[in-house]
């Protein structure tokens, strides 16, 4: 089996439009949440979101490959060509190699919604134009990205609720370790707008507390009363270890294990069983031991049964030994169908600088909570491996672990 | 509609959203190739007609249509 490196990494986040910004934030410990007042005139229960305004993409790409690009889609076009960069792989290395594309991405709620409007005002199906429909299927972002760029590797979105980004980093690590591929652009994106998210606030997950929108996200903490959705673009290069020494490429980190689980349980409520399973296999996979992770990144996302359950996952795998924990959501927010591969990207600025980023609004851990080794203000510690934990609606789990280059 | 009323609206939204340089546009240049219009861009082509003349064209409209002159006479037939 062949080792499987990170040379580069992009980010469109509401804590940080790329790496540069985002590693402020994190150190810093800023809530990129706002109360969006669109949502309100929706009837949105809860009106808090992450938020970072949409690239205007018109000098970057042509009228065609715009048109057929929905929000999602610029979001990861932006941390694409990021991550592409960094790795030092241009148009016509792209051109001469076999280089694939796997993407979280789990909606296309906007693009479906407008198109469906045109028709019913129209009458009439070819108004919609015909970037509708590249705009509107799940599979938008990898269907333009490998046209836009030309790829001649896999290609196909993968779908798994909020674990979708962190999946999609999976299967290129298999697929890089077995020999199939050498270079994957992966990650995951996500709609921010006020359309996305409708059915999810009708569950009454998210959080209300919208007198203080930056402390509204709160993992872990015993006044947590839900989640804050959010959104934006995280890619990642993986590469065969061979590729990225043969073209002298930067490298970022080793992906030594990816770990999933289903929970074979609840459409929504999450179990302890699921989640630990993953984190165990993804430790097994990687020929670790707990006590080697020098860095949880968590999943928890500030609801009150998912985080209780995570804490109790955590110290079933940690034991008394925890490293540090903490949930980047706390500032992000939930960028659900990104969030499994922002969070890895997180979690390589920290471990790239040295330092752990807090679990902001962590007052008071609850009881599970405080059996874990939770970090609320920016500590500084070297690390030299992570797991970052994601999972999703169907009960399904992923947990991703990097050793440092 | 006036002649000229329809061709500064036809070259204004081939500028503006189709992104054609001003300086392509005149009326013996191929539409197809000027526009470099390929079978997804003729869907556009209609969209936009409709939206700035009320009109809806489909395929067979545009057979026999090679130059921009022939698009405005297109336009201006359909419209009288």
């Amino acid at each position: 089996m062949g080792r499987v490196v990170i040379t580069g990494m992009g980010i469109y986040s509401c804590i940080g439009r790329n790496l540069e910004e985002v590693k402020k934030s994190l150190k810093e410990g800023t809530s990129g949440i706002i109360f969006d007042e669109k949502r309100k005139v929706m009837g949105y229960r809860s009106c808090l979101t992450g938020m970072v305004e949409e690239p205007n993409l018109k000098d970057k790409l042509s009228r065609r490959e715009r048109i057929s690009l929905g929000e999602e889609g610029n979001y990861a076009y932006v941390a694409t060509t990021e991550a592409l960069e960094n790795a030092k792989i241009d148009q016509k290395y792209l051109d001469d190699h076999i280089v694939g594309i796997l993407y979280g991405n789990d909606s296309t709620a906007k693009s479906v919604m407008e198109s469906v409007d045109k028709i019913r005002e129209k009458h009439d199906t070819t108004l919609v134009g015909s970037g509708a429909i590249f705009k509107a299927m799940n599979s938008t972002i990898t269907m333009n990205l490998a046209t836009i760029f030309k790829l001649k590797g896999i290609n196909f979105t993968i779908s798994a609720a909020c674990a979708s980004g962190s999946h999609a980093v999976g299967m290129a690590y298999l697929l890089i370790k077995n020999g199939l591929q050498d270079c994957i652009i992966c990650g995951g994106a996500q709609e921010i707008n006020e359309i996305a998210m409708g059915s999810f606030d009708g569950l009454g997950v998210f959080s209300v507390n919208h007198n203080d929108p930056t402390k509204a996200c709160r993992p872990f903490d015993r006044d947590r009363d839900g989640l804050v959705p959010s959104g934006g673009g995280a890619t990642l290069i993986l590469e065969s270890y061979e590729s990225a020494v043969k073209r002298g490429a930067p490298i970022l980190g080793e992906v030594m294990g990816y770990g999933f689980s289903s929970n074979g349980e609840h459409i929504s409520t999450p179990n302890v069983d699921g989640p630990s399973r993953s984190m165990e296999m993804a430790l097994e996979q990687a020929g670790l031991q707990a006590m080697d992770v020098d860095y949880v990144n968590a999943h928890a996302t500030s609801t009150p049964v998912g985080d209780a359950n995570e804490a109790k996952a955590i110290y079933n795998v940690f034991g008394s030994h925890c490293p540090p924990v903490s949930s980047t959501k706390s500032m992000t927010g939930h960028e659900c169908w990104m969030a499994g591969a922002s969070e890895i990207i997180y979690s390589m600025i920290m471990m790239q600088n040295s330092f752990v980023a807090p679990n902001i609004n962590l007052e008071n851990p609850d009881t599970n909570a405080s059996k874990l080794n939770l970090v609320n203000k920016t500590l500084s510690k070297k690390i030299d491996v992570f797991l970052s934990n994601s999972f999703g609606f169907g009960g399904t789990n992923s947990s991703i672990i990097v050793k440092k280059a | 509609m006036d002649k000229d009323v329809i061709i500064k609206k036809i070259n204004h939204f081939l500028i503006d959203e189709f992104e054609v340089d001003s300086d392509e546009l005149s009326p013996d240049a191929n539409l197809k190739e000027t526009l470099e219009l390929d079978s997804l861009d003729f869907v556009d082509l209609v969209v936009a007609i409709e939206s700035n003349f009320g009109v809806k064209l489909d395929g067979e409209d545009f057979v026999g249509v090679k130059t921009l002159q022939d698009f405005y006479d297109l336009i201006e037939e359909r419209l009288s």
